[in-house]
Order: structure tokens, then C-alpha cells, then sequence
């Protein structure tokens, strides 16, 4: 098996073990009995619950509306994750997704309420000026990072803080914006679905899917099939030595942060078309770009790999409200994304004993060959 | 008058817990170790020195300790939390050698889940409730001495900490430039192979490097809660934390420089909450002025761009066998 992947696991695994066991130290609920602790399925249940549908304590028939509530949760995460990973491909760590994905909502907010156009064309005009407004947002930390040498991850951080003013901002400017929404956006440019949403027991449920796989395959294409992908990933290799054969390391990362930025507005024209219908102001962060981290790292980078990540941190999203109602604080599931990043950022911890494992089957492996081989010269 | 002594006294306040979080990021910097976590760090701090500030408060009475020093004692078990949580990413980017930059992300996201989490469990709600020993503006006595006065009037419209945060800095600077400690320290940013030859104990001087730069931040994160707010919630540090790296960027990795850095951040955050009084910016909306903050932060970065002293192995793995 893959290192990477093992590593993955291994790091999912520790995340959850710990945060389970930190809950059952820490949170004392008042139960039926008095007082008493979580006990791990206290938090399993509900979390196998918010994704399947099926409840294990057989307490509700089992209710397609939870994974269609959880594919859609899953479709932002996917892409922040495609955009954190892009720009990872070259050695750069986009932590500003969020302000990227709230630009891409606004552009699609605006396109929304103001353009005239037939159905289809008009969300894939929302969709583009999205895409757009986010390469504008991760363009300038790649460019300020190739020009200047400013860390990319102190600028992502602030342009996230200047994007949540800046859209708030904007929104509240729009006539009509009232209990921090804007007026509802037209049903030309909405990706709802009533038949995504029949067959899933009336879940949100929407097109937006397509955008998802369109933008897995675009980003699996770019950076296995292209020329333009091979440099990025020779840049994020060795800066030097790219510069050396030729390739334009300046350029590369700022179009790199750029393109990590389309993926992030995307997400952001998701959550305008897809879900909610109009623009929100914010009060303050959603974490999408946060979780777009953690989805990345253990995705690997890699399309596939972003994909079951993005389906692993959407069931810790949508559980939080089951695990809220059952008493047990919806932060958990933070804590538990924390964790994942942690313990997959110190792979030294356990790579031993990965190492020490695949060792012992290699040895077993050879001594079955030997047997079989000594076997088949008698 | 009156607004310029208050608009420094709040700029002060601002700058207070921006210079202690960036001495501690110069602390583990210095030593060869990126602290993207100060923010983490600083929300634990603010969280722990929130909820201490509304227990002692309950049912304090200006027993024998007095209410004035109730803020104090919050803020120094930020300090220390502060330091036991950093020694999280001292393990991780220290002894299993991990990216810097990934460990500190988790600290940061760990500290927002910890934090509500453990509010949750202990307020039942997502913040803390209101808490009333806070610190109180400096009370000093009045004089009549042109120049004496003016200073009087500035300090008495900022809180105490900011005195702390000078001496720090101060004390810095000195451990910095003059002392062993300060000499090893730095040489384990610039070539820790060499420091190694030297019989410096790299690990060791990297592990104190993080611990003391928990230290700082958990203070700076308590001081700000219990100074800028009447609660702790999850965006009590609001970017304070980041803010804080980028003024040790901005001040060239030295203490005099993150003290005058911290001052030139804490006024922008003042434009921002005071914009209002001034009749040419009433049409603005107010979030161009909260956005002003961070805006003139990468401003500072780009100017800084190209001459800047960071310690050359800072955010490297250190590897004992390279030379």
C-alpha cells in the first residue's frame, strides 16, 4: 500500500481516538443515571447516522434525506481541498481559500441578481465570475510571493480578514439586503434540483455535483496530463532547479495561488447557487477554507484522494448537529480536524512502525516464495 | 485634545498584546522554529484567562488580594497554558521533525475547537460569560507640569499592561544582544550545525525557543481579552496572532523593532474603531475601516520585501548530520 496513504489512515484513526477519549475526560453529561461521561458511541452513532442515514441504536428508520444532506456538505469541502492541493503541487500553502471562496460568492451574488440571461447559460455565467473573482483573490499572495518574497501564508491570512469586510461590505451595499441577506437571487442562475432532491428524501441536494466532478477531472488533467501541471510540480519540487531548465518559477507561482483560487471561488458559487439562493453577510468565518486544509493533507493531494477526504470532513461537518442534540458540544468535530492535521504532520511518530510492519511482511513474504519454491523443485 | 490622548491610549492598548505575542514569535524564531500558532496560542490564553477573570470575580469582595490584582493572576495562568499548549508544536516540529508551518496550522484549529468546546461544556454556551475584574485604566496623579501632564493624560487613558509590554521588550532586547542565552539562541536560527559544534545543545535551546514564545503569546491573548473585551468567544484574537508574525517581520526580527512595529499596528486597528468620530469618513461604510488593519499589514510586508534579517534557518528541519 502507498505510503502516503497509509499515513492518511493511520492520522484518521489517531484523530479520532484521541478526540473521543479527550471527550470522555473532559465531558460529563447529565444522563438518564445521574451524572456520567461520553462513551464512544456516543459520538459514533450519530456520525455514522449523519452520512448514511441509517441509525445504529434503531431508534428511526433509515432517511435518504442524510446523505443528500451530506453530499452536499461534501461539495464545498472537495473543492477548497482541490484548491489547497493545487497550490500545494508547488510548494505554496493557500490558508486563504476562505476569503477566495467569499469573493466567488459574491461575484455569484452579483451576476445572480443583476444579469438577464436563460437558464444553464446564466449559472454558468455566475459560475465563471466566481471562478474569476477567486484567481483575483489567490493571484495576489502568488504574485506578492513571487515578486517580493512576502510569506504567502501571513498575506492569505489577512486578505481572508479584508475579503470577510469587503464582502459584508459589498453585500449590504445591494438594495433590498435585509436580516443579512440579500433579496433572493434569480431562478435562472439556482442549480436546484427538484428530481437530486425527490430522490433524496428532500435534501438540498443539487447540479452543483457536476461543477464538482468537471473540477476533478480538470484538476487531475492540468496536473498529471499537461505540461503547464509538470512545471508546477517541478517548481514545488525545486525551485532552482526548475529555474534552471527553463521554467518561469515566477510566473508558475502566481498562477499557481491563481488557479488554487478559481477552485476556492467555485465553492463559494456553490454555496450562493447551490445552497443557499442568495448572499449572506457573515458574521465571521465558515472554516470552508480551514477544512479545505485538512482535506488536502489527507487527500494527499491527489483528485482521488481529495475526493474521499472531502466525503471523511463533510460527515464530521454534518454530524456536528446530531452531536450537538445528543449533548455533546458540535466542536468535537474541529477538534477531531485538528487532530487529522496534527498527527499527519508527524508521520515520524508512526512511520516506524509502518516501516517495521511492511518489513516483517516483506520477510514473510519471502520465506512463503522460498517454501513454495523449494516445494516445486522436488 | 481629548481625542488624541484617547486615540493613543487605545492605540496603546491595541499594541499591547501585538508586541508580547510578536517578542514570543522572536523567541521561537530566533531559535530556528516558525511559530504560525501564536494565534492558537493566543486564543487558549484568552480563553484561560477569560474564565479564571469570571470565577475570581464572582465572589471577590477586595478580600486580601485586592480586585487589581485578579486581572494579573488571570493573565499569568494564560502564560503558563500558553506554554504548556506551544509545547505541543515543540514536540511535533522539534523531536518528529514536522512541517512548522502544518504543525502550527493544527495548534491553531486545535485552540478553536479546544476553546468553544471546553466553554460548552463548562458555560454551556459558546463563550464566556461577562466577566468584571478586568483590567481598569492606570490611575495616576494629576500634575501641572507641561510635558508631565500631557504623559499622565495618555497613561491613564491605557491599561497597565502596556507598561509590561515595554519591559519586555526591553528585557528582550537585553537577553538578545547581551546574554548567553540570547547568543546560543540565535546562533541555533542562523546555523544550528555550528551551534551543535560548538557544544550548544540545539534541541534543548529549540524547545526553550517555543515554550517562551507560548509563554508570551498566552500572556498577550489574556491581556488582550481582558483589556479589548468583556468576553471571550471564538473571535475574540481576530488575527491578532497573525498580525503579531507579521510585525516581528515588519520590526527585522529584533526587539526595538517589533516594539515600534507593534505601535505602527495597534494605530491601525484605532483608524478602524474610530473612524466615526470624523466627519470626512461618515459616508464610508464601516467595514473599509476594519479592513484597513490588514490591508496596511501586507503594505508593511512589501516595503519590508527583499532587506529582511530573518534568522536564515529559521522553519527548517533541523538535521544533526548536515553540514
Amino acid at each position: 500500500m502507498n505510503k502516503k496513504i497509509t499515513s492518511a489512515i493511520i492520522a484518521v484513526i489517531l484523530g479520532f481516538t484521541v478526540a473521543i477519549i479527550f471527550a470522555m475526560i473532559l465531558g460529563i453529561k447529565n444522563g438518564s443515571n445521574g451524572l456520567q461521561t461520553y462513551m464512544p458511541q456516543d459520538i459514533l452513532v450519530p456520525m455514522f447516522k449523519s452520512f448514511s442515514g441509517i441509525d445504529l441504536s434503531g431508534k428511526e428508520a433509515f432517511n435518504p434525506r442524510y446523505i443528500g444532506e451530506f453530499i452536499v456538505a461534501a461539495i464545498p469541502l472537495i473543492l477548497t481541498g482541490l484548491s489547497v492541493a493545487f497550490a500545494w503541487k508547488t510548494g505554496l500553502f493557500n490558508i486563504g481559500s476562505e476569503g477566495q471562496l467569499m469573493m466567488g460568492s459574491v461575484a455569484a451574488t452579483l451576476c445572480g441578481l443583476y444579469l438577464d440571461l436563460p437558464i444553464i447559460i446564466h449559472a454558468l455565467v455566475c459560475i465563471i465570475a466566481a471562478g474569476i473573482a477567486g484567481f483575483i483573490v489567490g493571484y495576489i499572495p502568488g504574485y506578492l510571493k513571487a515578486k517580493f518574497d512576502v510569506h504567502e501564508v501571513v498575506t492569505c491570512i489577512m486578505l481572508n480578514y479584508a475579503c470577510l469586510y469587503l464582502a459584508n461590505m459589498i453585500l449590504r451595499m445591494q438594495p433590498g439586503f435585509t436580516n443579512e441577506k440579500t433579496p433572493p437571487i434569480k431562478d435562472t442562475a439556482l442549480l436546484n434540483s427538484d428530481f437530486l432532491s425527490s430522490i433524496s428524501g428532500g435534501s438540498r441536494l443539487n447540479w452543483s455535483i457536476l461543477i464538482v466532478i468537471v473540477a476533478l477531472i480538470v484538476y487531475w488533467f492540468v496536473i498529471n496530463k499537461t505540461t503547464f501541471g509538470y512545471q508546477l510540480k517541478a517548481i514545488g519540487h525545486n525551485k532552482n532547479a526548475a529555474e534552471y531548465a527553463g521554467m518561469k518559477v515566477k510566473r508558475g507561482v502566481a498562477m499557481s495561488m491563481g488557479i488554487s483560487g478559481v477552485f476556492a471561488g467555485l465553492a463559494g458559487a456553490v454555496l450562493v447557487l447551490g445552497i443557499f439562493g442568495t448572499g449572506r453577510a457573515l458574521p465571521g468565518f465558515e472554516e470552508y477554507g480551514y477544512n479545505g486544509i485538512a482535506v488536502a493533507l489527507v487527500g494527499a493531494n491527489s483528485a482521488i484522494g481529495v475526493f474521499f477526504a472531502g466525503g471523511l470532513f463533510s460527515i464530521l461537518q454534518v454530524s456536528q448537529p446530531l452531536l450537538q442534540y445528543v449533548g455533546i458540544p458540535r466542536d468535537i468535530a474541529v477538534i477531531i480536524s485538528a487532530l487529522i492535521i496534527f498527527f499527519y504532520a508527524i508521520p515520524l511518530l508512526y512511520e516506524k512502525y509502518i516501516d517495521r510492519y511492511a518489513k516483517k511482511r516483506e520477510e514473510k513474504r519471502i520465506k512463503v516464495q522460498q517454501s513454495t519454491d523449494s516445494g516445486g523443485g522436488e | 485634545m481629548d481625542s488624541i490622548v484617547s486615540n493613543i491610549g487605545l492605540t496603546f492598548m491595541y499594541s499591547t498584546p501585538i508586541i508580547i505575542a510578536a517578542l514570543g514569535g522572536l523567541y521561537a524564531e530566533r531559535s530556528g522554529v516558525t511559530n504560525i500558532g501564536l494565534e492558537g496560542i493566543m486564543l487558549v490564553g484568552a480563553f484561560v484567562s477569560a474564565s479564571l477573570c469570571y470565577f475570581l470575580g464572582l465572589n471577590a469582595s477586595g478580600g486580601f488580594y485586592g480586585n487589581s490584582v485578579i486581572p494579573w493572576l488571570c493573565v499569568l495562568a494564560a502564560g503558563i497554558v500558553g506554554a504548556l499548549f506551544s509545547i505541543i508544536h515543540a514536540i511535533a516540529s522539534i523531536k518528529y521533525k514536522a512541517d512548522q508551518t502544518i504543525s502550527g496550522t493544527a495548534l491553531n484549529f486545535l485552540a478553536t475547537g479546544l476553546t468553544v468546546f471546553l466553554a460548552q461544556i463548562i458555560f454551556h454556551q459558546q463563550r464566556t460569560p461577562m466577566f468584571n475584574n478586568d483590567f481598569i485604566r492606570m490611575k495616576l496623579p494629576a500634575t501641572n507640569i507641561p510635558v508631565l501632564s500631557f504623559i499622565r493624560d495618555v497613561l491613564c487613558s491605557t491599561y497597565s499592561p502596556f507598561i509590561l509590554a515595554i519591559i519586555l521588550a526591553l528585557i528582550s532586547s537585553f537577553v538578545m544582544k547581551k546574554t548567553k542565552f540570547g547568543l546560543r539562541l540565535r546562533a541555533c536560527g542562523e546555523y544550528p550545525q555550528a551551534a551543535a559544534s560548538m557544544g550548544v545543545d540545539v534541541i534543548k535551546t529549540r524547545y526553550i525557543g517555543v515554550i517562551l514564545s507560548g509563554l508570551l503569546a498566552g500572556l498577550a491573548g489574556g491581556i488582550m481579552v481582558l483589556t479589548a473585551d468583556q468576553q471571550f468567544n471564538s473571535g475574540t484574537i481576530h488575527g491578532f496572532g497573525f498580525i503579531a508574525i507579521a510585525t516581528l517581520i515588519f520590526g527585522k526580527w529584533n526587539a526595538w523593532g517589533v516594539l515600534f512595529a507593534g505601535l505602527f499596528f495597534g494605530f491601525s486597528n484605532v483608524i478602524a474603531t474610530f473612524s466615526g468620530s470624523f466627519e470626512i469618513f461618515s459616508k464610508v461604510p464601516e467595514e473599509a475601516f476594519f479592513m484597513l488593519p490588514y490591508i496596511l499589514t501586507i503594505l508593511a510586508l512589501i516595503i519590508t520585501s527583499g532587506k529582511s534579517g530573518a534568522p536564515k534557518a529559521v522553519g527548517e528541519i533541523y538535521d544533526e548530520g548536515k553540514r
